[in-house]
């Protein structure tokens, strides 16, 4: 039940997304059933929570790291979900007249319902991680409503401000999260909930605090990380008025109280937490005064009400926290409202500027009323809700205890920001409702449409009767929020509009006259219309941002220039560092390393691949002959495995050795003769030197490893290869059961490296470098006896593959044996006449073979094994007796077809380059190009 | 013989670094040949170097490590083998591209300045 509550936004954001064909009327209806939804289901837990009990549903998501998806419903969630839900309602109702018909409704829609559900994720979340998870989330839903205006520059840059820092603070809260994981050894949150002491007293007590406020300062928009929040404006007033009043940047606050009975209780937490929220609560109301834009105002508004309630949580006592509480639910109401009253206002009038508004009561005499309300109780006007939770922070900044500058300083910033709160308000509602005006509008305003009001006058009623009635409508709710963070010890408090005359209802009334008298007076003294304030905070972003991206550009500069020659050197020189590092710290060769000896002939063997390895070195540039003698070293690699035991491997190389030959061959059809001499001597002195120093560290290197004693999991693989996997040839059992799954790994990068080459040159005309005059030279074989070669071959080939899993064999090599007969036809038959006559497509070739062996380890998961689990048969066959034959040889059969395939699909297609239709031939060495004709040949 | 193993890998490594290090494609192709031999003949020696016991299971002997050589290595190897010739068709035919495209065979795509030669 509760994890259908936490899932309703995300299907819904799902349906409306895929439902995008239908009409606006009945996706508004779609995206609103998603918060009825969760607000009905919400409803049979809420007699328990009242009564203080946690109803909770878990399910394990990530176990092995403490991650699990753990719905927790305490009565701060409940309160925080509830209001989630019912201004959500309101949004999706004011968006669905408030879009226009330009607007994509459902892509607006789904990502709403996807930041709800984010939303919704976040503040249920029993498990710390789970949290994270979708604070995360509310960030990336975030970032895609504020760019919601994708073709403005400001809405992208908007976007992209909040995202990188409420992005960057989600990373300092994962890593609160974590350290507070490794102190309370839970990331559960009742147990993290439990052990406030020991967090407290912990040495990493200082950095828990110090991430987990990063993180909740930049979500909440706390100086000097509030920045970001005014640019968010560039967003669909919608998402304004959700975002900055109920949501995202109550996400922070939320967290602070969620973390409060961890965090909080020392000197630190309220140090830090009061200062910045009284900074921040004075710097946002400041600001808001000068701003000119409705949305920009009450956007700097929003900074300084979350200031305000940061500021209580900092304060520490019981009951800042219920007034902070309290102001939650206060400034979400008030504050949706005034957003809903301005997107209003900007479709109206065609304008938010404030210098152009005026006298608009004459317009729209009920949505001004609506507006003057709700900006009244912004101000703290008494009968207003506003008012009840300002009073509480007046009472609480009094009564400070132990700090006495820190009482003088709270107190003295309350009736401030006080005054500064009236003045913008003031203004709010003088220079849009009151006054001279409109100036220069587009057309003339008047009262929206009826559907759109709802939204707003159901807030501001609610603002009404929590100001006059509390203890009736909100009084419930807040003691039910209140028991979730402070538990059953609930201070006492008397929510009521008149508590007789005392100090707070003085500064109360001190604040409201100041207010009044600092407007007027600024509109005397200044001219508040030309005031332009530029934002500091975005001008740092900036550079900053720019500044990262110059540093980038410089540092991929600097290791890759687009010189592929200068990243190998770089690639050789950091693998040379990695290696020889720990190499010089500890190399210790055992004092007698037990050594076996090499008889003569093996000798003559290792005498052979030296000098043949150094013989082609020797003769690189002239390619033909260093081809030549490049094989003969293969050869000696493939005899290596013949004498170390390794007939499968030997088979295989000796086979890739001729195949790759070819490729050699091929290609040097293509590419010049020769090589031009090495630049510079002291290049090859210095690549000779890279060279050597590489070569003796990794022989080194392979001669500590193989002095030492190994450790080996083969006991395992040997005993288990018969009774298991049916095969007695280890290493083709390994390959087709055992490491199966990095075989098909393997065989598919074979296939697509096959149509890699058949990508690239299928549709290529070249030019070879020479072409020999006159007929074809006839072949030095006879053409008959490889006709008769042919079937024997394919008979060898089937022979290989079938004895595969038990003898040397198998796929791989069955594969390549079957290329070399069919390649031979290719020459004496000639290309075209040999593809007519057999047909093969390569490409499909490939397919199936991939195919056949994704099925063959399929098929045991039909029957509940897991993947490539072996099955094994023995039918009697007549004649033949009985043939023992294990599963996996459909998965070798896979392996088979995708070799030869691949193979053949690579070696037919580099011999069927078509010929350049503009040039013969190549000639001689290669010269610099000319530019003028290389410049021709490209346009 | 470790020390003949150990030598041949060396010298393979060296030369394949120093011809991988050219200016021409073909010259790296051929140095990342003679790597791939290296590096497949150093994954082998991990099991350590055993003459004459085949990783294959005959009947009457028991399935155990003094009876045969390790075969994981081999696997390895085998499929190592297999990849490389994948990728050195690859890259060829990458040359064969450049040289053609760019008609040049150096392998950065254009002829450095003559002053860099």
């Amino acid at each position: 039940m509760l994890h259908l509550l936490l899932a309703t936004p995300f299907v819904a954001a799902l349906i409306v997304a895929l439902a995008h064909r239908a009409p606006r009327r009945v996706i508004g209806w779609l995206a609103a059933a998603a918060p009825l939804l969760g607000l009905a289901l919400l409803v049979p837990f809420t007699g328990a929570v009242m009564d203080g009990q946690v109803p909770r549903a878990v399910v394990d998501w990530a176990p092995q790291i403490g991650l699990t998806l753990d719905v927790r419903l305490d009565g701060l969630a409940w309160m925080f979900a509830v209001l989630v839900l019912v201004i959500g309602v309101l949004v999706v109702m004011y968006a669905r007249y408030y879009l226009s018909a330009r607007d994509s409704a459902p892509r607006f829609f789904a990502f709403l319902l996807l930041f709800m559900g984010a939303m919704l994720g976040m503040v249920l979340a029993g498990n710390l991680l789970m949290m994270v998870v979708f604070w995360e989330l509310t960030s990336i839903s975030s970032f895609l409503l504020i760019g919601f205006w994708s073709y403005r520059e400001d809405a992208r840059e908007g976007a992209r401000m909040a995202l990188a820092l409420t992005g960057g603070g989600g990373l300092a809260l994962l890593g609160a999260v974590l350290l507070i994981g490794q102190v309370a050894g839970s990331y559960d949150l009742d147990v993290v909930l439990a052990s406030g002491d020991l967090i407290r007293n912990s040495d990493l007590y200082p950095w828990i605090l110090g991430l987990a406020l990063l993180g909740i300062f930049t979500k909440s928009a706390q100086f000097p990380f509030h920045f970001w929040l005014p640019h968010a404006m560039a967003a669909p007033t919608p998402v304004s008025a959700y975002l900055h009043s109920a949501t995202m940047v109550k996400a922070g606050v939320f967290l602070l109280a969620r973390l409060y009975p961890v965090l909080a209780g020392t000197d630190m937490f309220f140090y830090v937490v009061s200062t910045v929220g009284a900074i921040t609560l004075l710097v946002g109301a400041w600001q808001a005064i000068f701003q000119h834009d409705l949305k920009g105002l009450l956007a700097y508004s929003t900074i300084s009400h979350l200031g305000l309630i940061t500021l209580l949580f900092g304060l520490s006592t019981p009951l800042a926290v219920v007034a902070g509480l309290f102001h939650i639910l206060n400034h979400a109401t008030f504050k949706a409202s005034l957003f809903m009253a301005a997107g209003i206002i900007d479709h109206e009038t065609g304008t938010r500027d404030m210098r152009r508004l005026g006298n608009l009561r004459r317009y729209m005499p009920f949505t001004s009323a609506l507006a003057i309300i709700a900006a009244l109780a912004m101000a703290g006007v008494p009968l207003l809700n506003g008012f009840l939770s300002k009073e509480m922070f007046f009472a609480q900044a009094l009564e400070i205890e132990g700090h006495e500058t820190m009482r003088q300083l709270m107190t003295a910033a309350a009736v401030l920001a006080g005054m500064f709160g009236v003045a913008y308000s003031l203004r709010f509602v003088h220079d849009t409702f009151f006054g001279r005006g409109p100036r220069a509008l587009e057309a003339d305003p008047q009262e929206p449409p009826r559907w759109i009001k709802i939204p707003v006058e159901v807030l501001v009623v609610a603002c009404l009767a929590v100001g006059i009635a509390p203890a009736w409508t909100v009084g419930p709710f807040l003691v039910t929020a209140a028991r979730g963070v402070l538990g059953d010890a609930l201070p006492s408090y008397s929510l009521a509009v008149w508590h007789g005359i005392n100090m707070p209802l003085l500064m109360s009334l001190a604040g409201l006259l100041g207010g009044i008298a600092l407007y007027f007076g600024l509109r005397r003294l200044f001219d508040i219309h030309a005031i332009v304030r530029e934002s500091m905070g975005r001008r740092i972003f900036r550079i900053n941002v720019e500044r990262l991206y110059a540093l980038a550009n410089r540092f991929t500069k600097a290791i890759a220039n687009g010189s592929v020659q200068r990243s190998l050197l770089l690639l050789v020189l950091a693998a040379l560092v990695l290696a020889l590092a720990p190499m010089l710290g500890e190399m210790e060769l055992p004092a007698r390393p037990v050594l076996t000896s090499l008889p003569l002939l093996a000798w003559v063997g290792w005498l052979i691949l030296i000098v043949g390895t150094l013989a082609t070195l020797a003769v690189h540039r002239d390619r033909l002959r260093a081809v030549i003698v490049i094989g003969s070293v293969g050869l000696m690699v493939s005899l290596t495995f013949v004498y170390m035991s390794a007939p499968d491997l030997a088979l295989t190389q000796l086979l890739v050795e001729m195949v790759t030959i070819s490729l050699f061959l091929l290609a040097l059809n293509y590419l010049p003769r020769e090589s031009l001499p090495a630049r510079s001597s002291a290049r090859r002195w210095r690549d000779g030197t890279i060279a050597i120093v590489t070569g003796g560290g990794l022989a080194a290197l392979v001669y500590a490893m193989m002095t030492r004693p190994s450790q080996t999991i083969a006991w395992e693989l040997l005993s288990r290869s018969l009774p298991e996997a049916y095969g007695s040839n280890v290493v083709n059992v390994i390959l087709v059961d055992f490491r199966g799954f990095d075989t098909l790994g393997e065989i598919t990068v074979f296939g697509l490296a096959g149509l890699i080459v058949h990508a690239l040159l299928r549709r290529s005309r070249m030019a070879p470098e020479e072409k020999v005059a006159g007929p074809p030279m006839p072949l030095p074989m006879a053409a008959d006896l490889s006709q008769l070669l042919f079937p024997l071959a394919l008979v060898v080939s089937i022979y290989m593959f079938l004895r595969g899993h038990n003898s040397p064999g198998g796929g791989f090599i069955a594969g390549l044996v079957l290329v070399i007969p069919v390649l031979l036809q290719y020459i004496i038959q000639g290309m075209e006449a040999f593809e007519r006559r057999l047909g093969l497509d390569y490409v499909r070739c490939i397919g199936i073979g991939l195919l056949a062996a994704a099925a063959t380890g399929l098929a045991p998961l039909l029957m509940g094994l897991p993947f490539l689990t072996s099955g094994h048969v023995e039918p009697v066959l007549p004649l033949i007796g009985e043939v023992p034959l294990a599963s996996a040889i459909g998965f070798d059969i896979g392996v088979y077809l995708t070799v030869f395939g691949a193979a053949m699909l690579i070696l037919s297609t580099m011999g069927g380059i078509r010929p350049s239709l503009t040039r013969q031939a190549y000639r001689g060495p290669i010269l610099r190009p000319n530019p003028a004709e290389f410049r021709g040949r490209r346009a | 013989m470790e020390f003949a193993f150990a030598s041949a890998i060396g010298v393979l490594t060296a030369a394949g670094v120093y011809l991988l290090l050219r200016s021409r494609s073909f010259d790296v192709i051929l140095g990342l040949t003679l790597l791939s031999y290296a590096t497949n003949l150093l994954i082998f020696s991990s099991g350590r170097l055993v003459t004459g016991k085949p990783p294959v299971l005959r009947p009457g002997v028991d399935p155990i490590l003094a009876n045969f050589t390790d075969p994981l290595p081999q696997a390895l190897v085998l499929t190592a083998i297999v990849i490389s010739f994948a990728m050195t068709a690859v890259i060829l035919v990458l040359a064969m591209r450049g040289r053609s495209d760019n008609r040049v065979d150096h392998v950065d795509g254009n002829e450095p300045k003559d002053r860099d030669r």
